[in-house]
């Protein structure tokens, strides 16, 4: 039996649905990350977990235990918001130390937990601040301790890092998986930012309009999406119209140049579909992958200095693909005007 | 540039003049007790009176009551509205505001029909009073409250606590109200001021407050009204003045009240 089971969940705010026949089941230790664009249901499934909305229909099941209808101060799971919601009237110590003081756990107890909570965010020397007198993601990390700090069951983040800026975003993420792998506490993290949930999950919940498009590994739900939503929502994609020539080899025409897919398509031949290619698939050199080489000519349209990247657009006749070059001093970027030729892998080629 | 500040400055001037002036010729009228002396003589009268003194320790303690039953309606209300009924805001902030477009005196003549006979004989007691002062200290309690409870994050704080194990008391106890702390006092300065100088429920339902005692004390002296009403206004100001200082000094996002 899995540690966290959602079987069957459906939310209805009156005649809205926000969150449809919901079932995941996530292991001990596991870290998985719930993805998809605003409003698609992945804060409302989070905030069940956390007993903050009820569900409609279904059950949530925590270590064996129905806790469906129990209060979220009877569920002993950790939260931390995106608002930080460190209680403004308290120290570092007293906020870390609050749901220990609720359980009426002893003096020297709490003193010996806040201590290890503090060392586990390295915020040691913060002990006697109030939030007001630190920045974002010290305040994030101390609220982080904060829901550690009752051992909770669960640990859930509701887009904990979306109010930092860039750089502390990505420090932050580093130490919550590594605090999260240290401790080995089950987390549901919720994101928009899929650099976030592919970086940090075991697995991922996309979702979209209330429902579960795909649950899968990172690398799954990157290389190999089971719908367009997901093609399209996860990492960038180059997508544009090829005319189905032989379904049965999976040859297409894109702007009236032949490429073929690794799969046999099933779709009739004449039909148009729209093919995605991830952008680090292209290349100005051909190199064979096992399955074969496709090739597309076009004109370089714009080139564009991005800092660690440059990116190329390329325009057939009427598609444009376009791809990333890693920058460095030695690199010589394709004049805008010139005529270019790009390949990529027949398997890197998506029917979406 | 220079014309228009001109105008500025002489309409706030005339509305200094407007307001100062009755309140200098009262301090002025309070000092002159003796004849040709500048004396301080009417304000020793009134401190020396047993009836002064009788009349503000009563305001002072339903001041106290009042306070205390406006946190304890106002803090739950206000706080309850905000994490689940907001749609109720308006209707709540229109009842709070009623008393200033209900007169008191309206409002004491219906205390005393409903409260003088059974099943509900109130008249008596002191209650009565204190659930009047509250309803007159609505829209200043609940205006504070509701100021400090926009300054906060109230969802995302009472859940935090939720989920580290709190239930509603503890919530209340020990993060909505210490949060409140300077809105609370705001309100608790401006109850006060309403309280101790309040005339027409204290009157009608005879109560010995200062509010009786002034009037009382008007109709039959001449220097002594002068000196209570600088005093009473001193007291105000005093009250105000304490506000901004708590209110100073402090920041982040737990505060609210006067702002």
């Amino acid at each position: 039996m899995a540690f966290l089971e959602i079987n069957n969940v459906n939310k209805r705010f009156g005649q809205f649905v926000a969150v449809e026949d919901f079932n995941l089941k996530v292991e001990r230790g596991e870290f998985v990350s719930f993805l998809g664009p605003s409003g698609c249901g992945k804060t409302t499934t989070l905030r069940m977990v956390a007993g903050f909305e009820m569900p409609t229909e279904g059950e949530i099941l925590i270590n064996g235990a129905d806790v469906t209808h129990k209060p979220p101060n009877q569920r002993n799971v950790g939260m931390v918001f995106q608002s930080y919601a460190l209680f403004p009237n308290m120290t570092v110590a007293d906020n870390i130390g609050f749901g220990l003081k609720v359980a009426r756990k002893g003096k020297d107890e709490i003193a010996k937990v806040v201590d290890e909570m503090l060392a586990l965010i390295h915020m040691e020397s913060f002990r006697q601040r109030y939030p007001y007198q630190m920045s974002g993601g010290q305040q994030q990390r101390v609220a982080l301790a904060r829901a550690l700090a009752i051992h909770p069951q669960v640990l859930l983040l509701d887009e904990p890092l979306s109010a930092l800026d860039a750089k502390i975003r990505v420090e932050l993420r580093t130490e919550i998986r590594a605090i999260q792998q240290k401790l080995g506490i089950t987390t549901i993290y919720v994101t928009h930012d899929q650099e976030e949930a592919l970086s940090l999950s075991d697995r991922i919940v996309v979702m979209k309009d209330g429902h579960i498009e795909q649950v899968g590994s990172p690398f799954q739900i990157y290389n190999f999406p089971e719908t367009p939503f997901v093609a399209s929502f996860v990492g960038t994609l180059n997508v544009v119209d090829a005319v189905v020539r032989d379904p049965q080899s999976g040859a297409l025409t894109v702007d009236g140049q032949e490429i073929q897919t690794a799969q046999p398509l099933s779709v009739s031949a004449g039909q148009t579909v729209r093919i995605a290619v991830r952008p680090e698939m292209l290349r100005m050199t051909a190199n064979s992958g096992s399955g074969g080489t496709n090739e597309l000519s076009g004109t370089v349209d714009t080139v564009t200095f991005l800092g660690s990247i440059v990116r190329v657009q390329v325009r057939l006749e009427k598609s444009k693909l376009f791809f990333d070059m890693f920058n460095n001093p030695h690199l010589v970027p394709p004049q805008v005007g010139e005529k270019l030729t790009v390949y990529f892998p027949r398997e890197a080629c998506l029917v979406v | 540039m220079k014309r228009s500040r001109f105008w500025s400055w002489l309409w706030i001037g005339l509305g200094i003049l407007y307001f100062f002036i009755p309140l200098l010729a009262t301090l002025n009228f309070s000092l002159r007790m003796k004849k040709d002396v500048i004396s301080l003589m009417a304000y020793e009268k009134v401190l020396a009176d047993p009836g002064f003194v009788k009349s503000f320790t009563f305001s002072a303690e339903m001041a106290f009551f009042t306070i205390l039953a406006s946190m304890i309606l106002i803090v739950p209300t206000a706080y309850w509205v905000h994490l689940r009924l907001p749609q109720a805001k308006p209707i709540v902030e229109f009842i709070t505001l009623l008393p200033f477009v209900i007169p008191a005196i309206v409002l004491v003549f219906g205390l005393i029909r409903i409260f003088s006979r059974p099943p509900f004989v109130l008249t008596a007691s002191p209650a009565l009073l204190v659930a009047g002062y509250v309803v007159l200290s609505f829209p200043y309690m609940y205006r504070a409250v509701d100021n400090g409870l926009r300054a906060m994050d109230v969802r995302s704080l009472t859940e935090a606590a939720q989920s580290l194990g709190a239930g509603w008391g503890t919530i209340l106890l020990k993060v909505i109200f210490p949060n409140l702390k300077v809105a609370l006092l705001s309100g608790t300065f401006l109850t006060f001021a309403i309280v101790i100088g309040e005339l027409t429920l204290a009157s009608l339902l005879a109560w010995p407050a200062l509010g009786p005692y002034m009037a009382l004390l008007g109709q039959n002296r001449a220097y002594e009204p002068a000196a209570l009403a600088i005093m009473s206004f001193a007291l105000t100001w005093g009250m105000i003045g304490l506000i901004q200082v708590f209110t100073r000094g402090t920041s982040g996002t737990a505060l609210g009240g006067m702002k």
